[in-house]
C-alpha cells in the first residue's frame, strides 16, 4: 500500500461521493455544478490510468462543454422546477437501489475476475505503425485502423445537428441559433472573451497539431476551439450564425466527407476503402484531421447555441 | 515489417466491396443532401434510392456464387486490429427488405414531404434522416465488430427520435424525449457488455469472439446486460413505454419508417449475439425466458390494441405484439445446449420479420392516408370510409391479412415453419402461443375492417382526393408483403422440405379460416363497437348472453390495459429492465 | 488492492449510481445528468482495461482509449439532442414532465398513452 494507491483511493472516494451528491442533491443547478466537478476530476482519474488523450477529451467535452451544456439548460429550465411533481415513492426507491446495487456488484464481481495476464491489442498497434509513420498509437487507431468508426460518429455528430435543428419553429427555420447573448461591455465575461480567445485559438491547433505524435488530436483541438467560440457568443461579441449559411454547411460537411473521399480513393486507386498508402499516410491523415478539427469546433459550438430561434429578416 | 498472415474468413471476398457502397452511398446522399439546401433534399434523396436498392439486390446476387459470406476488410487491417463487414444470407434479405421498404416510402413521403416555398423544415429533416436511417440499418446488418454496431446503433437512435417530434406537437416532443433517453439507457448498457467481452477476450470482432468465448462471469453478466439493452431499444414487452406514444405521434411516412425498420435494427443485433457471437451460451432457461416474453407481448400488445379508439395507436399496438412474434423463434431454433440445431427456425423467424417490416409499413401507409382525407382516425367514425378511399381500405386489408399468416403471404410461411419446429422439439405450448398470436392479429384487422366496410351514417366528403402515388404505393408494399411466401427463399435461407408445399391449395386455405373466424370472435368479445339501435332486435337471446360474455371480456381488457399503464411509467420499466437483465443472468446460470 | 481496481471498482459504482438516477429522479434533465454519470462509469471501465492491457511501452492500451474518445463525443452529441428536446418541450408547455399525464396546453387531440 504505497503513496500512489493511497492517493488513487481517496481521488476514488472524492469522484464518488461528488457522484452521490450530484444523484442526491435537491436543487437541479447544484446537481450540474456537482456534475462538473465530478467530470474535471475523473480527468484526473484517466491521467493516473495513462491515458492523457481521454483525460484531454473527457476534460473538454464530457466536463467543460457538456458542463456547459448542462448548466444552461438548468438556468432556462429554473422555473419548471416546481411544475415536476412526481416524486417516486418507497417501493420505487428501494427497488431501484435494490438493482442498481445487484448491477454494480455484477460487475465489480466480473472486473475482478478478469484475466491476469490482461489480452491486450498495444502490442499490435504499436507494431503497425509503420503504415501511418504517426507516433500516437490512439491517433493512429483512430485514425487508421478503426477509421470506419470515426467516419460513422462524425455522421453521428451530424445528424445530432440535423436532430436539434429540427426542432426549430418552423418561422424561425434557417435563423440564428439560440438567444442573442448581451454581456456588460466593462463586465469581466467581455473582458475574458477578448482576452482568452486568440491564446485559445493557438492552444487548440496546438494540441491538435501534436496529436500526431503526442497526446492530443482532432477532437481535444476541436473541443478547444468550440469552446472559444462559444465564448465570444455567449460575451455577445459576436452572433451564432443562420444555419441556412452554405459556407456553415460546407464547414459541417468537411470533416465526414473529405474522410469519405480518401476513403474512396482508397478504394478505387488502392487496396481498400479508407486504406492509405504509407507513402501517403501522414498527409493524407493530417488533411482529413484538419477538416475534421473544422466540423468538430463548429459541430458542438452550434450543439451548445441549440435550435433556431430568431429568424433571418 | 510485414503484416500478419490473414487467417480464414479474414480476408476481403470478390465483390465485397458492394458491402462498402451499401453503407457509402446512403451516407454520401446525407452529406450531399446537407450541402444542397432545402429545395433539393428530395431530388437528391429520390436519385440516390435507386442506386442503394441495386447495390443491396447485386449483394443479394453475388452471395450464393461466392463460397461462403461476403467479407470485406476496412483499410485492408484484418481484426482484431480492424474492422471488417461481412454479409451472410440473413445480411442480404434484410438489406434487401430495407431497400424495398426505404423505397416504397420514399414514394409514399414524396407529397408530404415535397419542399415548398414556405414550409423547408420538415422536408429537410425527414429526407435526411430517411437516408441515415437506411446507411445506419446498412451498417448494422454488415457490420462485424461489436463497437461497430454500437456506433451504428446510436447513428438510428440520433435518426429515428427527431422522426417522432418532427410535426412539433407538444406530446410527440415529449414522446420523442422519452423514446431517446430509454434508447440511451439501451445502448448504454450495450456498451458496458461490449467492455467486459473486451476485456476478457481482448476483441470485439464477431467471428473472432465466437471462436474464443467461453463460459465466464464477465460473459454472462455482458450477455444479460447487452441482451436486455437492446430489447429496451426493440420496445420488448415490458420495455415498451416508448413505442404506442412516438410510433402513433410520428407523420404517416416515418411511422412506417419506425415500425417497420427502426426496430429491426437492435432485433438483429441480439440475433447476431445470441446465435454468432456467443452460440450455445445462452441455453435452455434464457431462451424460454425470452420468447415468454414476447408472447406476453403478443397478448398484452393485441388486447390493449382492441380497446384503442385511434387508428394509429391501434397500429401501434399491434407493432407490440409483432415484435413478441420475432422472439419465438429463439426456443425454437436454439437447442437445450442452446447451440443452432434448426435453422428452419432462424429462416421463420427471419421470414417473420420481413413480412412484419413490409407489412406494417404498407399499415401505417393506408392509415395516414386514411388521416389525411378525413382528418382524423378515430375507428368507430371510419364507417363508409371503405366507398370512399377503396384503395387506402383495401392496401391495410392486404397489409392486415398479411399480418395475420394468411397465405401465400411471409408470415404464413414463418408461421408453418415454427410450428414445425416446435411440434418436433416438443414444446407445443409455443404452437399455442404462435395460434393465438394469429387469432389476435386477425381480431384487430377485423375490427377495423368492420368499421371501415360499414355503411356511413353521414356521408363522407374528404377535402381533396388521395394522391395517386401514394395510394399505390402502399397498395404495391402490401401485395409484396402478401407475396413473401412465393418467394424461393431456399437458395438464402434453410427452409426445411415439406412446409407449405402449396401456398394457395384448399389446405393452405382453410387454415386461413381459424385466424380469421377466431379473429372475429375475439374482436366482438373485446373490442370496442357501437350499439345499433334496435337493429339486432331479432337475436335478442343471443345479444344478452354476448353482451354479457363482452362485459366479463372488456372488464379483462380493462385490467390488461391497466397492466400496461403501470409498466409503461418510467420507474416501473426501467425497473423492470433491470429486474430482466438479472432474470436473464440468473436463467443463463442455470445453464453453466 | 492495485489502481486499475480501485477505478474499476469506482466505475462500477459510477454505473450503479447512475443507474438509480436515471430511474429516480423525475425531472428530465437529472435524468440526463444521470445518464452522464452512467457513461461515464462505462467508459472508465475500459480506461480501466487499458490499464490493465499496458504492454510495448504504452501506458495504455489504444483501442479502449479510441472506443472511450468516440463514445464521449456520441455521449455529448445525445446529451445535446436530449436537451434541446427538453428545452422546446418546456418552451411549448411550460412544463418537464416525462410521465403520461397530458401537459397543460396540450391540443385537443390526445395522441394517449
Amino acid at each position: 500500500m504505497n503513496i500512489a494507491t493511497i492517493f488513487e483511493i481517496v481521488l476514488a472516494a472524492v469522484v464518488l461521493g461528488l457522484g452521490i451528491w450530484t444523484i442526491a442533491v435537491r436543487e437541479t443547478y447544484s446537481a450540474t455544478v456537482g456534475f462538473v466537478a465530478y467530470g474535471l476530476l475523473v480527468a484526473l482519474i484517466w491521467v493516473r490510468l495513462d491515458a492523457v488523450d481521454v483525460a484531454l477529451t473527457e476534460a473538454a467535452i464530457g466536463g467543460g462543454l457538456g458542463g456547459v451544456l448542462l448548466l444552461g439548460a438548468a438556468a432556462r429550465l429554473r422555473d419548471g422546477e416546481r411544475t415536476v411533481a412526481e416524486t417516486p415513492g418507497m417501493v420505487t426507491r428501494v427497488s431501484a437501489v435494490a438493482l442498481s446495487a445487484l448491477t454494480t456488484a455484477a460487475l465489480a464481481g466480473a472486473i475482478v475476475f478478469l484475466p491476469d495476464p490482461a489480452p491486450t491489442l498495444a502490442p499490435t498497434v504499436v507494431g503497425h505503425a509503420w503504415a501511418t509513420s504517426l507516433a500516437n498509437p490512439v491517433t493512429n487507431v483512430l485514425m487508421a485502423f478503426r477509421a470506419m468508426d470515426t467516419m460513422l460518429e462524425k455522421v453521428v455528430l451530424l445528424l445530432s445537428i440535423i436532430g436539434v435543428w429540427s426542432l426549430a419553429p418552423d418561422n424561425a427555420w434557417g435563423g440564428h441559433p439560440g438567444p442573442r447573448h448581451r454581456a456588460d461591455p466593462d463586465g469581466i465575461l467581455v473582458f475574458l472573451a477578448r482576452l482568452l480567445p486568440p491564446i485559445g485559438i493557438v492552444v487548440g491547433i496546438y494540441i491538435f497539431w501534436t496529436g500526431a505524435n503526442h497526446p492530443g488530436g482532432a477532437f481535444q483541438g476541436g473541443a478547444i476551439l468550440a469552446s472559444m467560440w462559444v465564448l465570444a457568443i455567449m460575451a455577445g461579441l459576436t452572433d451564432t450564425p443562420p444555419v441556412a449559411r452554405r459556407w456553415l454547411r460546407f464547414v459541417l460537411v468537411a470533416g465526414p466527407g473529405l474522410f469519405l473521399l480518401v476513403g474512396l480513393g482508397g478504394l478505387w486507386f488502392g487496396t481498400a476503402f479508407l486504406a492509405y498508402p504509407p507513402a501517403l499516410a501522414k498527409p493524407l491523415i493530417l488533411g482529413i484531421e484538419v477538416a475534421m478539427i473544422l466540423t468538430i469546433a463548429a459541430t458542438l459550438g452550434l450543439l451548445l447555441a441549440g435550435a433556431p430561434e430568431r429568424s433571418v429578416k | 515489417m510485414q503484416p500478419p498472415a490473414p487467417a480464414l474468413d479474414a480476408m476481403t471476398t470478390t465483390a465485397g466491396f458492394l458491402l462498402v457502397l451499401s453503407i457509402v452511398i446512403p451516407v454520401a446522399g446525407v452529406l450531399l443532401a446537407f450541402i444542397a439546401g432545402d429545395r433539393y433534399v428530395r431530388l437528391i434523396a429520390c436519385a440516390i434510392i435507386p442506386f442503394g436498392l441495386a447495390i443491396a439486390v447485386a449483394i443479394l446476387v453475388a452471395l450464393p456464387a461466392s463460397n461462403g459470406p461476403l467479407v470485406y476488410l476496412l483499410g485492408a487491417w484484418p481484426p482484431p486490429l480492424g474492422i471488417a463487414l461481412r454479409a451472410d444470407a440473413l445480411s442480404a434479405v434484410m438489406l434487401v427488405v430495407t431497400a424495398v421498404v426505404i423505397s416504397s416510402v420514399a414514394a409514399f413521403a414524396a407529397t408530404d414531404f415535397s419542399p415548398a416555398a414556405t414550409e423547408t423544415r420538415a422536408p429537410f429533416a425527414f429526407w435526411i434522416l430517411l437516408l441515415a436511417i437506411w446507411g445506419a440499418l446498412n451498417t448494422i446488418f454488415l457490420g462485424r465488430d461489436l463497437f461497430t454496431l454500437y456506433v451504428a446503433l446510436e447513428l438510428l437512435t440520433f435518426a429515428a427520435v427527431p422522426l417522432v417530434s418532427l410535426e412539433g406537437r407538444s406530446e410527440t416532443l415529449q414522446a420523442a424525449l422519452r423514446y431517446l433517453l430509454f434508447a440511451l439507457l439501451g445502448s448504454v448498457l450495450y456498451l458496458l457488455g461490449t467492455a467486459l467481452l473486451y476485456g476478457r477476450y481482448g476483441t470485439l470482432d464477431i467471428v473472432l469472439l465466437s471462436h474464443r468465448i467461453g463460459t465466464e462471469p464477465a460473459v454472462l453478466v455482458a450477455a444479460a446486460l447487452m441482451t436486455t439493452g437492446l430489447l429496451a431499444k426493440t420496445a420488448l414487452f415490458p420495455l415498451h413505454l416508448w413505442l404506442p406514444p412516438a410510433h402513433a405521434g410520428a407523420p404517416a411516412a416515418a411511422s412506417a419508417i419506425l415500425s417497420g425498420l427502426v426496430v429491426k435494427g437492435s432485433f438483429f443485433i441480439i440475433v447476431r449475439l445470441w446465435f454468432n457471437v456467443m452460440p450455445g451460451l445462452p441455453g435452455f432457461a434464457a431462451t424460454q425466458l425470452l420468447a415468454a416474453l414476447g408472447g406476453a407481448a403478443i397478448v398484452v400488445g393485441s388486447v390493449v390494441a382492441l380497446r384503442q379508439e385511434r387508428l394509429k395507436l391501434l397500429i401501434a399496438y399491434s407493432t407490440l405484439a409483432q415484435i413478441g412474434y420475432l422472439f419465438l423463434m429463439f426456443p425454437l431454433a436454439l437447442g437445450g445446449t442452446g447451440q443452432l440445431e434448426s435453422g428452419g427456425a432462424l429462416a421463420g423467424g427471419l421470414l417473420q420479420a420481413v413480412s412484419h417490416a413490409s407489412a406494417k409499413a404498407a399499415m401505417f401507409m393506408s392509415a395516414g392516408l386514411i388521416y389525411a382525407r378525413l382528418g382524423q382516425d378515430r375507428i368507430m367514425a371510419l364507417g363508409g370510409v371503405g366507398r370512399v378511399l377503396p384503395i387506402s381500405v383495401l392496401a391495410f386489408a392486404l397489409s392486415g391479412v398479411a399480418l395475420m399468416g394468411l397465405p401465400p403471404g411471409g408470415a404464413y410461411l414463418a408461421k408453418e415453419i415454427l410450428l414445425q419446429a416446435a411440434a418436433e422439439k416438443g414444446q407445443w405450448w409455443w404452437a399455442v402461443v404462435l395460434q393465438a398470436g394469429g387469432i389476435f392479429t386477425g381480431a384487430y384487422v377485423v375490427l377495423v375492417l368492420a368499421h371501415a366496410l360499414a355503411p356511413a351514417n353521414e356521408p363522407i366528403t374528404p377535402d381533396s382526393p388521395a394522391p395517386r402515388i401514394q395510394e399505390l404505393s402502399a397498395l404495391a408494399l402490401a401485395l409484396c408483403s402478401l407475396s413473401l411466401g412465393l418467394v424461393p427463399w431456399e437458395a438464402y435461407l434453410s427452409i426445411p422440405h415439406g412446409v407449405a408445399p402449396d401456398k394457395l391449395g384448399p389446405e393452405a386455405l382453410s387454415k386461413a379460416l381459424l385466424p380469421i373466424l377466431g379473429g372475429a370472435v375475439v374482436a366482438i368479445l373485446l373490442g370496442r363497437w357501437e350499439c345499433p339501435p334496435g337493429r339486432l332486435s331479432r337475436w335478442k337471446a343471443l345479444m344478452v348472453i354476448v353482451g354479457q360474455v363482452r362485459r366479463a371480456g372488456l372488464t379483462l381488457g380493462a385490467i390488461v390495459e391497466g397492466c400496461d399503464n403501470v409498466l409503461r411509467q418510467w420507474p416501473a420499466a426501467c425497473i423492470s429492465l433491470l429486474m430482466l437483465a438479472a432474470l436473464f443472468g440468473a436463467s443463463m446460470l442455470l445453464s453453466f | 488492492m492495485s489502481g486499475p481496481t480501485v477505478f474499476g471498482l469506482c466505475a462500477a459504482v459510477a454505473v450503479g449510481l447512475g443507474l438509480y438516477g436515471l430511474i429516480t429522479n423525475p425531472h428530465p434533465l437529472r435524468k440526463i445528468i444521470a445518464f452522464n454519470l452512467l457513461g461515464s462509469g462505462v467508459f472508465l471501465l475500459f480506461g480501466v482495461l487499458g490499464r490493465r492491457g499496458a504492454a510495448a511501452s504504452v501506458g495504455n492500451d489504444p483501442v479502449p482509449q479510441a472506443l472511450v474518445i468516440t463514445g464521449v463525443v456520441v455521449a455529448f452529441s445525445a446529451t445535446a439532442l436530449a436537451i434541446a428536446l427538453l428545452l422546446r418541450l418546456f418552451q411549448k408547455t411550460g412544463s418537464t414532465t416525462l410521465s403520461s399525464g397530458a401537459p397543460p396546453n396540450v391540443s385537443s387531440d390526445p395522441s394517449g398513452g
